[in-house]
């Protein structure tokens, strides 16, 4: 490791210039996408769903196909199956890892056929922000759009059937279809994602920095921002501390995540301290009967 | 909207003929009642005779096998926004993400798509409903933070916001203590009265809910029955729902209790 004076020189490169711009709509898309990760429990998803995407990687590699193409054919295909499986979280649970264990078994089989490029295989465990051609940033930019704009439009009922299912149900909120809509969404972003972070890493850009912002505040609108904040923080110290030590960005984009999450915790123990004594005020009154004066 | 008056007021629940079948067996069969609107209905009967499943046809959530089912003058339909409906084990799902105020907007907006702010109105009406079930001090605190009493208070207010002419409540006092239940049976009566909402609750323990109950639907011997409660609060009938020996003892103000053995 060895500290590299002309850093700020290298921040000005093409790489890392397509570097920068990709891994912040990453990190826009992954951010928001964590906090509805979240309130549907559907961490595990995520992270099989990244892993799910590697056989897709290593066959495009195999067949002489584009990277992302065959990462996001296996990961929105694999996110269908998982969201058409049961909509409860254990039903999903045991989906979710079948499915995951058949993907990771082709993986293994077409990196084994594919052996002429190995350090393409890295890429796809590992990450590689510094590898994203200008045509792979219209492509994120598309994904970033298309997610970004399809969370705006179900988030409502999408928080409803993630929290109150039964009652959302009730209500006519299409609980199956928005499940499967969210999957597909996810998978998307895990697409994206996993070419900047890796397979391996993934956890952290999606789940991560949503995680911090929950601990912090439940306010809706600001658990999001704060989530895309902690997200894009993450994507452009690593990127600098990567251009100064000549290290893989990855390494430091998740650690930075990680970092924030520890802080956050450190910050709010004692909200969970809080939480775990009796609720106090169990007794509530109730007001009065009020009379109604209209 | 208006509404006519009281002698125009379609019946809440009329159930003519049904029969309804799970997993390939039939939970009930020849259902033949009418709740009449404005009641406060008790819904009994052992576990597994189909309480819920009653509730569920009549959100529209589960089709009739046989027979015709009217709700509030229409047929069941998902998403009707006159329901109010509150679930058995409410408290299991929730996670750490929505505050008690979120939980409560969602049962005014939570079904529309697209983008667009909470208005003043819909803030207010939150508000009001928090106040009304007694949750406005807790309204900011996550749900996962939450009692379970406290919990159910919320619930009850996601059902009232957007003042819903039927409440569909599935054992609301299940987890309740005995003070917490008897403020929750009291809040049922006074939106009975202010509002003439018909209020139909899933119990297992009649006695907290016997001072604002009006009628019962029983579920007996494989059937659905409605009745007045005075009819229905009876030693026979009681002891031949449950299986298990039931005293019915009225004191000297009037009240009555039920007790077993
Ligand atoms: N999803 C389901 N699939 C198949 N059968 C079901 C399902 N849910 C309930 N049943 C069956 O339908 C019958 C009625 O169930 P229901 O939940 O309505 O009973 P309940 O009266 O509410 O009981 P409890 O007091 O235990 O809540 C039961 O025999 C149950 O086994
Ligand atoms: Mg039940």
């Amino acid at each position: 490791m060895r500290f590299q004076e002309n850093w700020l020189q290298i921040l000005q490169t093409t790489f890392m210039q397509h570097a920068l711009v990709g891994g912040s709509l990453v990190a826009v898309t992954a951010g928001l996408m964590g906090y509805f990760v979240i309130t549907r429990q559907n961490a595990f998803a995520a992270h099989a769903l990244a892993h799910i995407g590697f056989p897709g990687a290593t066959g495009a590699i195999l067949v002489g196909a584009p990277v992302t193409l065959g990462l996001a054919v296996f990961c929105v295909g694999g996110g269908l199956l998982i969201g058409l499986f049961g909509k409860r979280v254990a039903e999903r649970e045991i989906a979710t890892g079948t499915i995951l264990a058949f993907a990771t078994g082709l993986g293994v089989l077409f990196a084994s056929l594919a052996t002429a490029n190995a350090s393409t295989t890295t890429n796809v465990l590992f990450g590689n922000l510094l590898a994203i051609s200008r045509d792979q940033l219209w492509l994120f930019g598309g994904f970033t759009l298309l997610v970004v704009g399809a969370l705006a439009l179900i988030a409502r009922p999408l928080v409803f059937a993630s929290v109150d299912p039964a009652v959302a149900e009730a209500r006519g909120v299409p609980v199956r279809a928005l499940g499967v809509a969210f999957v597909v969404l996810l998978a998307l972003t895990v697409t994206m994602a996993v070419q900047v972070v890796g397979t391996l890493l993934l956890f952290a850009l999606v789940v991560t920095p949503a995680a911090a912002a929950l601990r912090l505040t439940a306010r809706p609108g600001a658990v999001a921002a704060l989530s895309v904040a902690f997200a894009l923080v993450s994507v452009w110290v690593g990127l600098v501390l990567s251009a100064m030590v000549d290290l893989p960005p990855s390494f430091f984009v998740v650690s930075v995540a990680v970092l924030v999450w520890v802080v956050v915790l450190v910050v709010t123990r004692d909200r969970g301290r809080r939480t775990a004594t009796p609720a106090r005020g169990g007794h509530d009154r109730l007001p009065a009967v009020p009379e109604r004066t209209h | 909207m208006t509404t006519g008056s009281p002698s125009e007021t379609p019946p809440a629940l009329v159930l003519d003929g049904v029969s309804v079948v799970r997993g390939g067996r039939t939970v009930w069969d020849e259902g033949t009642l009418t709740v009449p609107a404005g009641a406060v209905v008790g819904v009994i009967g052992p576990n597994g005779a189909g309480k819920t499943t009653l509730f569920q046809l009549a959100l529209g959530l589960l089709p009739a096998a046989t027979g015709r089912i009217e709700v509030l003058g229409g047929a069941p339909r998902r998403g009707n926004r006159r329901i109010g409906y509150v679930p058995q084990n409410y408290t299991a799902a929730l996670g750490e993400a929505v505050r008690a105020r979120d939980l409560v907007m969602l049962g005014l907006t939570g079904n529309r798509f697209g983008v667009r702010r909470a208005t003043p109105d819909e803030r207010a009406r939150v508000d009001d409903a928090l106040r009304r079930v007694g949750a406005a001090g807790y309204a900011d605190r996550r749900m996962s933070e939450l009692s379970g009493g406290q919990q159910q208070r919320v619930a009850i207010a996601q059902a009232i916001v957007d003042d819903a002419d039927l409440l569909l409540l599935d054992e609301p006092l299940a987890n309740l203590d005995l003070r917490n239940s008897q403020e929750i049976v009291t809040l049922l009566g006074e939106l009975r009265r202010e509002r003439a909402v018909t209020i139909m609750v899933v119990a297992h323990d009649l006695n907290p809910l016997l001072p604002v109950l009006t009628d019962a639907v029983y579920l007996l011997d494989g059937h659905p029955h409605h009745d007045v409660i005075g009819e229905v609060v009876t030693e026979d009938l009681l002891t031949h729902l449950y299986g298990t020996r039931v005293r019915v003892v009225r004191t000297a103000q009037g009240d009555l209790f039920t007790r077993s053995g």
